[in-house]
């Protein structure tokens, strides 16, 4: 069963627009949501929420048509947005008091398990958090009404590294039984090489490849060789830098021939980021 | 079972579980009807992705070291003490293809290569 299927969602700004975004992600599995500041990926995740009113397009949510059943899911959904700026004078503790009540399936013992593992206190303002603080208590927000589907902006933006590496334990722990699925997204990478099943990655508002992360990787080849080299392949790369030793660039796996003597190599996520989005800047 | 990841290898994560479970099997460290890891668990327990850990174990099914109960998981087949050997060479040979162009790419002649090999081994 599909935990999320997102098809052909427009949505179109003065200054940016959606285009016919369309991903899949099979329920229990872990996705990556990369893309650069401003690729389109809050707009994509709003609009999955109905946060943002969709041109056109449709999503499903573990089966269900999002349009029409969407009270109904909002209840199997948890979403993250990192911050919270709403009611900054108020205790987490009148907060969630409030956030509970919309929810059936509330499990306090569960919400104070995670206040216990992010060391939130009860009784502070939001105002008084930090940026990291926040961003574990939307998560544990998140993650205390038995959601089967998480959602997750930047859920790992403003955490320090071990705060980070605890989240993704959590992350994975929360997949093992197969039941939930995460979407989450990110500009860090290396958050993403280890635990991410699937990787979508959006570019100016399109997705460039949405696909099984190893699958995914395996697109591309980094290439690195001379400079007479680089004019016989030019056209065919991604885009390329050049220095006074020679040139390195990214290029589909299908466009290479490797039987050309140019070095190649696996590249990593934010290889292929970093390419794509020198790809502009050389048509300028 | 015992395995090591590394991160920063080139090789594929899937590959390195592969290899590594395949040696401890074809060594008989790991014996006949030895019970492994349920998938998402091993990929909870190694920090690496579930359909990393699917892949290796398919790759160990596909060459016959493990076998799937439906419902029950999955375990290392029964080899005789022939096939073991032959899987083992078979495996061995894989890699020195793979190692045998790189001395070809220097141009040595097999007499170096087992000079070299008998100075490091």
């Amino acid at each position: 069963m599909l935990a999320l299927d997102i098809k052909n969602l427009n949505k179109k700004y003065e200054h940016f627009q959606l285009k016919d975004v369309s991903f899949q992600l099979e329920k229990g599995y872990i996705m990556g949501f990369i893309g650069a500041n401003g690729a389109g990926k809050t707009t994509t995740i709003k609009s999955i929420l109905n946060l943002v009113r969709m041109d056109s397009g449709e999503i499903c949510i573990l089966g269900k048509n999002m349009a029409e059943h969407e009270v109904e899911l909002k209840q199997e959904i948890g979403s993250a947005f990192g911050d919270i700026n709403f009611y900054t004078r108020s205790k987490i503790k009148t907060l969630t008091n409030v956030i509970k009540t919309f929810y059936r399936n509330w499990d306090d013992e569960t919400y104070h398990k995670y206040l216990k593992k992010f060391n939130l206190i009860e009784d502070k303002k939001i105002a008084e958090l930090s940026t990291g603080m926040r961003v574990k208590y939307s998560l544990a927000l998140a993650l205390s009404h038995g959601a089967k589907v998480l959602i997750l902006d930047e859920p790992t933006s403003g955490l320090d590294p071990a705060a980070r590496d605890n989240l993704l334990d959590i992350f994975q722990e929360l997949v093992e039984e197969g039941e939930i699925s995460i979407l989450f997204s990110t500009h860090i990478t290396s958050d993403l090489e280890k635990c991410a099943d699937y990787i979508t990655y959006i570019h100016h508002g399109q997705i460039i490849n949405s696909a099984e992360k190893e699958e995914f990787i395996d697109t591309y080849r980094l290439l690195n060789g001379k400079k007479e080299q680089l004019d016989m392949i030019k056209d065919k790369l991604v885009s390329y830098k050049t220095n006074s030793f020679g040139f390195t660039g990214l290029i589909h796996t299908k466009d290479f021939d490797p039987s050309t003597d140019i070095k190649s190599a696996v590249p990593n996520l934010e290889e292929i980021m970093i390419y794509f989005s020198k790809k502009e800047g050389m048509y300028v | 079972m015992n395995i090591a990841i590394s991160n920063t290898s080139e090789k594929p994560i899937y590959q390195q579980l592969f290899e590594q479970i395949s040696a401890q099997i074809l060594k008989g460290e790991l014996e006949s009807a030895y019970c492994l890891p349920p998938i998402r668990q091993a990929a909870t327990e190694l920090r690496v992705s579930i359909i990393t850990v699917k892949k290796a174990w398919e790759e160990l099914e596909r060459h016959g070291l493990i076998y799937t109960v439906t419902g029950k998981g999955c375990f290392v087949t029964e080899l005789s003490s022939d096939d073991m050997l032959q899987k083992r060479n078979d495996m061995i040979r894989m890699q020195m293809i793979i190692d045998t162009s790189y001395y070809k790419s220097f141009g040595l002649t097999i007499e170096e290569v087992f000079e070299l090999l008998k100075e490091v081994y």
